[in-house]
């Protein structure tokens, strides 16, 4: 899966390496602004109420 | 067998060219699932990460702002109401005033302050007071502590009481396990300054509600005290618990008078 990844990208070792943090980068920008606060409405509330 | 040294260069470098000639690797269903759960494991730390810290960090930073923003209008009026008068000795201040609006819920009203709650070197512990603990106003981006409807408003004969979260959402009462005897929580509303003084703690299951009685714990009491009551979960990154923290009022200023000597900088601070 990662591996072919790797050899899909193009270009020397270097630029290989910065296209995937360049990705990585992406990936988490996409997670932390839409993916989690969505995953976080779906979860049960964290209650910090006494209530009956 | 004799190595000569273009033979030995020759196998270096078909060895080299081995990896780029072999033919494509096979993709194993182990090899797959294996990346997968890796992948989910990383997925789950960062959701935590994000909903601990990341998360948690900009929203006390959006509700902090969120309450000085408040506090500072109310303070901005009441200079301009006094206008060239001096304030007003805080001694002379007499019974405290008791807001009796029927708010709305997620409606804020007051604005919470403790010093210990502070991130040292700042003054991050601000917030503003909701009415109602519901999520709309504990995960708010503005609010991020509740007023559990039915209990007393501040500076009342009574129990103020009031929720936040713990851990994440910006944790208005991240710190309330630090809380020593004697620590202030002030309270400001449109009528003034209500100083609290931290009493003690208790730690108790998430339906013990009787802690929200005007005397806690023996709802057929009548109250004769001006107490507050902070609630939150316990221990910190559980909910199987509620710590609750006491306090008792101290002292009442009209806004008219300057704020408390201890937060009088911070609340100068605001304004600017």
């Amino acid at each position: 899966m990662y591996g072919a990844l790797w050899r899909i990208l193009p270009g020397p070792v270097w630029l290989r390496i910065i296209l995937l943090l360049v990705l990585i980068v992406a990936a988490v920008y996409a997670l932390f602004t839409w993916v989690f606060p969505w995953v976080d409405a779906q979860l049960n509330p964290i209650n910090v109420t006494v209530e009956e | 067998m004799s190595e000569s040294l273009p033979d030995g260069r020759r196998a270096r470098r078909a060895a080299e060219e081995a990896p780029r000639t072999r033919p494509k690797p096979r993709v194993s269903v182990v090899g797959v699932l294996g990346e997968l759960l890796l992948t989910a494991g990383v997925l789950i730390l960062l959701f935590l990460g994000w909903q601990l810290w990341w998360n948690d960090a900009i929203m006390a930073g959006q509700q902090s702002q969120a309450a000085s923003a408040l506090s500072d209008d109310w303070a901005a009026q009441d200079r301009g109401a006094r206008g060239d008068t001096p304030p007003p000795a805080p001694e002379d201040a007499g019974e405290p005033v008791v807001d009796t609006t029927e708010y709305a819920n997620a409606e804020p009203f007051a604005v919470m302050y403790v010093p210990r709650f502070d991130t040292p070197g700042t003054h991050d512990s601000v917030r503003n007071i909701a009415e109602g603990y519901g999520l709309d106003v504990l995960n708010s981006f503005e609010l991020g502590v509740g007023h559990y409807p039915g209990t007393q408003m501040p500076g009342e004969v009574g129990n103020f009481a009031i929720a936040a979260h713990r851990s994440a959402y910006g944790g208005g009462m991240h710190e309330i396990e630090q809380l020593q005897l004697g620590d202030a929580i002030y309270i400001q509303t449109k009528d003034g300054w209500y100083t609290y003084r931290f009493r003690d703690f208790e730690y108790v299951t998430p339906a013990t509600t009787e802690v929200l009685s005007p005397v806690p714990h023996h709802p057929e009491l009548q109250p004769t005290d001006r107490i507050i009551t902070l609630t939150s979960c316990n221990p910190l990154y559980s909910t199987d618990e509620r710590i609750i923290a006491y306090g008792v009022l101290e002292s009442w200023q009209p806004g008219a008078a300057n704020p408390p000597a201890e937060i009088a900088s911070v609340v100068a601070e605001w304004g600017d």
